[in-house]
């Protein structure tokens, strides 16, 4: 098996070029794939949003029909949520935490390139279903049954279902990775409660991850089968109970809802205090919170399904956990203010945007809140109120969360500054037209306008508001094309140093950008905000730190090599998928592909034979 | 080498990171030896060992919603053949023992591999593997006779949760075979050997997990539901 191996070359380290992205293992570059990837699913997703509110400006409209209008939706919320809020944060976790945490990389680099080769063709897979106009349309949580046949008679959901398990096993996977990654590479001296609170939440969110995808994983295998092998799982005709479904998967999407938040939520930790010159204030608690938040998320998913019918009894449990959750969530948000309070606070990009966050998560976490009692949820189910919720906890949360943290971490990744004045003005355009699009939706619901109609007649009066909506989308296309632009001009940027925000975090103290093997010599933690320690230090023995760690010969130190077999290996995965939509030979030309993916992989040191030394 | 400063210098208060470096596992291929070229880990423990029991973490919520499944259907197919009129307790019994008793080869093999006894690895390794087949063999005579008896996926909601657990299950034997398979096929290579035991430990994790998932679904699947009649049983209704 070893001759598997030796046929394909083992591809160089430090290669350059397009082979060097395909065949890396280096933990930095795969957040940048992770990070462009969900980038471009994000401009995707926001045209599909664009589209959706066009349609919905004025009333009895018929720009695109209620079928194009279903498809819409169900794209929108399952692309946002799995190829931009996820990947976004697992690109996070891939640029920071090794860094954060001192390592030189991950504790499986191949495992991790493995995730994201599987995201990628999984989320590519999924979007062929537009080429064959066969798009899902039963909405992100696509309720049974309205997913089987009859009522769903062309390939969409499958293409739904297979390209979720294709994206399922990634997240799985990446997941595995971090956890061990966290416990098991943490520079000497960084304990647990030494740990930067992104790292902590990452370790939160990767538990998250491993445990609640199986969940979603049987689901959707149940939904797979039901729809191509005759089994009647969800569907009544056959005995079985379209409640299950919205079980399993509410058991999975709850939990999948603190892994989108929890991510921005440290984000969102390291900027504040970096920019209000303090440390976090409370950070047990912070911590504490975060743990709480993981445990209790597993508690709460009933409160998806008030209106379905469960009892008072299971409506009264779900209503009372749902408060309670909200408990540490406020702990989160005052050990935030806290930290601003008597802080010198200087006004960044990014501290901008952290601070959007505070701002417009407290007005999705009130009108969470509101939902969480079961009465009062009976008058805002379905309607636009909970679609404001959503977005005030989803955009005003995570990506404003997300955004923050490409302004934080932009120049340790390149070694250059982002514009800060087209910063705040993209700052500027996302926080209004984000209000303007969302905040006239708790009206408009309130009012009786019912989630996903595809138009509404004039006499309901829902017009003025729904068009006021569709302004503010495009203010925040605007904003984002600014950000594009940002990132485009970049390129002419000035070189800064490489610490310009004079940061906290031991990441900092490297160069920018990071060497491929991080820290020439592995750091020995010295507390909480270990670089605020170190300068203090310095400073106070006289001698000031204005440069980063010096730089080493790269030979010298001994790093995992690049390899073809994740990507021959995700192929196959994602093969096997493709022939569950087309033909069963070509699963089964995926699966021995994947086959001899894994055989090579295994007979594959992690690292090429040390030479010379 | 650049990974040796890491232990020059350290804080007294944590010297359990530190002077005693702790090196489990082997090294020399695969991902084990860690990802910066030494063998350093926080806790101590081996990456890919922690690696393993946190899949199996995941894998039990796998199984465990497979299971949940499987019990909320519980006499609630509309129409038979129900287990009762199919499930044949001492058949399974049988292979259920089969399969106990592969667990006991694997401890055997790990422990041989334990102690470099070369014969012993490829025998007991080899030994696993036929077991394991052997039950799987058992498992596709059921199946077959279900089928023939009537009992499809698509036929009643007993057939859907039965195939789907069972199937799943069957799915992680076969995997775990072709990975002992693979692993007997290295021991003829000399790649098995006390250095390497992770290697042959990490299988028998996954091995003896499978197993005991199969105990639970023995109990589940044959003691206790293989009686049910049919829906009125359970009262009908949910």
């Amino acid at each position: 098996m070893a001759t598997i191996t030796e046929v394909l070359a083992r591809p160089t380290y430090g290669a350059s070029g397009l082979w060097s992205w395909i065949t890396t293992v280096d933990h930095k570059r795969i957040g940048v794939m992770y990070g462009a990837t969900a980038f471009v699913f994000m401009l995707l997703s926001g045209i599909e949003a664009g589209v959706l509110r066009t349609q919905l400006a004025t009333p009895d409209t018929d720009l695109i029909g209620p079928g194009r209008f279903n498809q819409m939706f169900t794209m929108h919320a399952t692309v946002m949520i799995f190829m931009v809020i996820m990947p976004m944060g697992v690109a996070f976790f891939n640029f920071v935490v090794p860094l954060a945490i001192g390592a030189r990389d991950v504790a499986f680099p191949r495992l991790n390139a493995l995730s994201y080769w599987i995201f990628l063709f999984g989320a590519i897979l999924m979007h062929f279903s537009f080429i064959v106009d066969q798009v899902p349309d039963a909405g992100w949580f696509s309720y049974a049954n309205l997913t089987e046949y009859p009522f769903s008679e062309n390939m969409g959901l499958d293409f739904w279902a297979i390209g979720l398990l294709v994206l399922g096993t990634s997240s799985v996977a990446g997941g595995l990775n971090f956890v061990v990654t966290i416990i098991n590479l943490r520079a000497p001296g960084m304990s647990l409660m030494r740990m930067p609170v992104f790292v902590w939440m990452t370790l939160i969110t990767s538990i998250l991850l491993i445990l609640a995808m199986p969940v979603i994983t049987v689901g959707l295998i149940e939904l797979v089968m039901d729809r191509n092998f005759g089994t009647h799982f969800f569907n009544p005709t056959g005995g079985g109970d379209p409640i299950l479904w919205q079980h399993l998967f509410w058991v999975f999407g709850h939990p999948e809802v603190y892994i989108l938040i929890l991510p921005p939520m440290g984000i969102v930790s390291e900027i504040l205090p970096t920019f209000s010159r303090k440390p976090l204030f409370g950070y047990p608690f912070v911590i504490f919170s975060g743990i709480v938040i993981g445990i209790m998320g597993w508690a709460v998913w009933s409160h998806h399904m008030f209106t379905v019918g469960l009892g008072p009894i299971a409506n009264s449990v779900f209503t009372i956990t749902t408060m309670l959750i909200a408990v540490p969530t406020g702990v989160k948000i005052f050990n935030w203010l806290g930290t601003l309070w008597k802080g010198s606070i200087e006004l960044t990009t990014a501290m901008l945007y952290a601070l959007g966050f505070v701002f417009l998560f407290i007005i999705g976490g009130l009108s969470g809140v509101s939902h969480a009692v079961s009465p009062s949820d009976f008058q805002q189910q379905d309607t636009y109120y909970i679609v404001a919720h959503i977005h005030y906890v989803l955009f005003g949360g995570s990506i404003m969360g997300i955004f923050a943290g490409i302004y934080y971490w932009w120049p340790k990744l390149t070694g250059k500054m982002l514009n800060e004045k087209l910063g705040k003005l993209n700052f500027w355009l996302v926080f209004i037209g984000m209000n303007v699009t969302f905040f006239p939706m708790h009206f408009v619901g309130l009012n009786g306008m019912p989630r996903r109609i595809y138009t509404y007649a004039e006499e309901f009066g829902w017009g003025t508001l729904n068009l006021l909506s569709t302004v503010g989308y495009f203010i925040i296309f605007i904003g984002v094309l600014v950000f594009v632009y940002n990132i485009w001009q970049n390129r002419n940027a000035r070189r800064v140093s490489h610490d310009p925000w004079d940061a906290p975090g031991v990441e900092w103290s490297i160069a920018s950008p990071p060497p491929a093997y991080n820290f020439a010599e592995v750091p020995h933690i010295k507390g909480r905000d270990h670089y605020w320690i170190e300068k203090d230090l310095a400073r106070e023995a006289g001698n000031p730190i204005t440069e980063p760690e010096p730089a080493v010969d790269p030979s010298t130190i001994h790093m995992p090599s690049p390899s073809y077999w994740p990507i021959i290996t995700a192929a196959g995965v994602g093969l096997i998928g493709g022939g569950l939509l087309s033909h069963y030979g070509v699963s089964f030309l995926g699966g021995l592909i994947a086959f001899i993916g894994v055989i090579g992989w295994s007979n594959e040191p992690a690292s090429a034979p040390e030479e010379g030394h | 080498m650049a990974h040796a400063p890491e232990t020059a210098h350290h804080e007294p208060a944590h010297p359990a990171h530190g002077e005693a470096q702790p090196r489990h596992g082997g090294t020399g291929h695969g991902e084990h030896s860690g990802s910066v070229g030494h063998d350093y880990t926080t806790t101590g423990l081996n990456h890919r060992k922690m690696l393993m029991w946190v899949f199996l973490g995941s894998d039990c919520l796998f199984f465990g919603s497979l299971i949940a499944t499987y019990m909320v259907y519980r006499g609630q197919s509309l129409t038979g053949p129900y287990p009762a009129d199919i499930i044949d307790i001492p058949i399974t019994t049988i292979s259920t023992f089969v399969l106990l008793c592969s667990s006991f080869a694997m401890v055997q093999a790990l422990s041989a591999t334990n102690n470099n006894d070369q014969r012993g690895i490829k025998i007991w390794l080899l030994a696993t593997a036929i077991l394991g087949g052997i039950f799987i063999g058992f498992q596709v005579y059921e199946f077959n006779l279900f089928k023939n008896e009537g009992l499809t996926l698509g036929q009643n909601l007993f057939g859907a949760t039965f195939f789907t657990l069972t199937g799943f299950h069957g799915a992680h034997v076969t995997l775990g075979i072709i990975w002992l398979v693979s692993l007997w096929i290295l021991s003829f290579k000399g790649r098995i050997r006390p250095d390497t035991a992770l290697d042959v430990e990490l299988c028998g994790l996954y091995w003896h997990f499978v197993d005991i998932v199969w105990i639970v679904i023995f109990t589940l699947l044959y003691l206790v539901g293989g009686f049910d009649a049919g829906p009125a049983i359970l009262g009908g209704e949910h």
